[in-house]
């Protein structure tokens, strides 16, 4: 075991994947110099980028900034023999390639009956809750949950970053990667050795009885912090990370559900038709009977995300609502009123 | 102009009266309900198909249009799959859930028609990529029209392709309307020109009727982009007969009546059956073409006829690799 950052294990998932399969590449955006830290040999940012000295330009390629062209490109560059890693930066920035997302990449093995193959991982981070405006703090997952034949992973921490990665790269389907710029620099043991983490298999962040939270991305972590403190007062909270958004692991949602008898979901997305609603339209379809309290979301607002620091840092969810919506499920009071994203 | 075996000018010929009887077929078809949807033919527009197509190896990869049946055949793509799948049955090409526009037969480099409006030329340029890192020495292309010409995921593709000098060629076919749109009302300066702006050689090939002008400028630039040389831009002036899809009844007002005529008398497989027949073929072997592609077309109709309708289950196949993952 090694101590990796978040963006470190991304990186160490790149070079195994690349040293792995020639067939694997890398295009993106300034990837050849290392620019966001995950196409380097150290474990940090700053360490200077040493893909293209290891993999050749042939292998790890700068691209314009052309991003339906770059996602097409990838698309059939996987139909012919390529396991492209796309780099598109920002998360944002998927919607100028939305075409080809939907109606090539979604779509061409379903359309085409099967004939094409579409091993292609496109990474993008979320660049929220650092003050960027609203063009860079998006959290777009929830529309491409929307669109079959996409596979979509939410990794919430180093380990699962690097294994679902590894899994994500030897996948013959299309995945995208939503990365949480906040938990960039979360660090924890990782293996350095090669390991795969299956896709579709949620993790248990912490086992509890009373509650059950289902969190993404970086409302993991909150949605831990808020346990702990929860526990204090002997409230039992179990936090389950999907870690795969699709396929969704339907299975251990349920079970936490009919054991705990008490949900609420929380994620940095919007509320209308984000993952946490479709969680929980899940649970009330499949488990009603087990349910001791209505469901609660935990979402960011149906409100573009405004500029000003003291503005933005109160759109996500945080410890403090996600601890305010567990009080709620298990009937205990509010300690104070909780502004907005709930 | 490079001398052709006999072999692959009669192929040449057999491709195109492949197209067209195929076409001709799947328009009355649709109009007596039997092809569900539908199609957008390639009636006049046989020789830029099958120059271009003929000019590529069999190994070599195109992506194609909403116009997308001529694409596959003149790629050698058996008709009967290709017929039932615009019928949408089980042995169809694509298991009966591409229909007219998604045709795709990977077997003969075919990575599939696209019903958006250029949304497959960087599919083909991302193959011209694999060719280039795999070092495999095949080429890409990709078909698009005049209309898609204004797309900008082209000049996107076309940048990339020339920075990385990948073995591509752009393949405009300009038939001269986007539906019922006349290019020039739409499009500033000459398509083929843009080539410049990018590098890259652009010829517009103005006999694009002329089967042997089009195989010729294409035969070109594979070379080119085999020898790794990088990209090139070929538009083609050609034309479609018929309406922009079948059953659309949109009249042909927003066309000149003498302008069809003119066209019509530059018919390709007029023009290269004359040839033919300077070079020494009788009347009876083209004939005999003509009957060949009519009755591998009445063959494929009956492959279709013959073939049932995909079962329910189909539906839910080929989402993903797997089929746990489906919802």
């Amino acid at each position: 075991m090694t101590v990796m950052s978040y963006l470190g294990a991304i990186g160490a998932a790149q070079r195994e994947a690349m040293d792995a399969d020639e067939r694997v590449i890398i295009i993106g955006e300034d990837v050849e110099a290392n620019v966001y830290g995950t196409t380097g040999g150290g474990k940090s940012r700053s360490d200077k980028g040493d893909f293209l000295q290891r993999y050749g330009r042939n292998r790890i390629r700068n691209t314009p900034i052309s991003e339906e062209g770059i996602v097409g490109a990838a698309a059939g560059a996987a139909m012919t023999g390529l396991r492209p890693i796309v780099d598109l930066s920002y998360s944002s920035f998927l919607y100028m390639a939305m075409d080809q997302f939907v109606n090539q990449v979604a779509k061409n093995r379903y359309m085409f009956g099967g004939q094409a193959s579409m091993p292609v991982v496109f990474r993008s981070a979320m660049f929220y809750g650092l003050n960027t405006g609203a063009h860079h703090s998006d959290r777009p997952y929830p529309m491409f949950m929307n669109v079959p034949g996409l596979k979509i992973i939410a990794p919430a921490t180093p380990a699962d970053a690097k294994g679902l990665l590894r899994s994500a790269v030897d996948s013959d389907d299309p995945i995208l990667s939503f990365e949480a710029c906040l938990l960039w620099s979360t660090k924890e043991d990782v293996d350095e050795n090669e390991f795969w983490i299956p896709l579709g298999v949620a993790r248990t962040a912490r086992v509890g009885t009373d509650v059950t939270v289902v969190a993404i991305s970086s409302s993991v972590p909150e949605a831990v912090a808020a346990a702990e403190e929860l526990a204090k007062e002997g409230v039992s909270v179990e936090v389950i990370d999907p870690r795969t958004l699709v396929p969704l692991d339907r299975g251990a949602i349920l079970r936490s559900v009919a054991k705990t008898g008490r949900l609420v979901v929380a994620e940095p997305a919007h509320r209308t038709c984000g993952a946490a609603a479709e969680i929980s339209a899940l649970v009330a379809e499949e488990i009603f009977d087990s349910l001791k309290a209505p469901i609660i979301r935990v979402t960011a607002p149906d409100m573009q995300i405004p500029f000003s620091p003291s503005l933005e840092k109160q759109m996500y969810p945080t410890k403090a609502t996600i601890a305010a919506a567990i009080r709620r499920v298990v009937d205990l009071p509010a300690l104070q009123p909780v502004a907005a994203a709930v | 102009m490079a001398e052709l075996a006999r072999d692959t000018l009669r192929e040449m010929q057999l491709r195109m009266l492949r197209i067209r009887a195929f076409d001709e077929r799947a328009s009355k078809m649709v109009k007596r309900g039997h092809i569900p949807g539908t199609v957008h033919t390639s009636i006049g527009q046989e020789a830029q198909v099958v120059g271009a197509t003929m000019a590529l190896g069999s190994g070599d990869y195109m992506s194609g249009n909403h116009r997308s049946h001529g694409h596959p055949i003149g790629k050698g793509s058996p008709l009967g799959p290709l017929m039932a799948e615009l019928v949408g049955k089980a042995t169809g090409v694509c298991k009966g859930k591409g229909g007219s526009l998604h045709l795709a037969d990977f077997a003969v480099g075919s990575l599939g028609e696209s019903g958006i409006v250029g949304s497959s030329i960087p599919i083909a340029n991302g193959a011209a990529l694999s060719s280039k890192v795999l070092n495999n020495g095949k080429v890409a292309l990709a078909f698009f029209g005049d209309g898609a010409a204004n797309q900008g995921v082209l000049y996107e593709s076309m940048n990339m392709a020339g920075v990385w000098e990948l073995p591509m060629i752009f393949l405009c076919e300009n038939n001269q309307y986007a539906l019922s749109t006349p290019a020039h009302t739409v499009t500033s300066g000459i398509i083929s020109e843009r080539a410049a702006g990018f590098g890259m050689p652009g010829i517009r090939v103005e006999e694009g009727q002329d089967v042997l002008a089009v195989y010729d400028a294409v035969s070109a630039a594979v070379a080119r982009a085999r020898a790794g040389d990088g990209p090139t831009l070929v538009e083609v002036m050609t034309y479609r007969y018929n309406e922009h899809s079948e059953g659309l009844r949109l009249g042909t007002d927003y066309r000149n009546a003498d302008e069809r005529e003119a066209w019509l008398k530059k018919d390709p497989i007029m023009l290269f059956r004359h040839y033919l027949a300077s070079q020494g073929f009788s009347d009876d072997e083209l004939d005999g073409l003509q009957a060949t592609a009519l009755a591998e077309v009445d063959a494929a109709v009956a492959f279709s006829d013959a073939s049932p309708y995909p079962d329910l289950s189909v539906a839910f196949d080929d989402l993903y690799s797997d089929k746990e993952s489906a919802a």
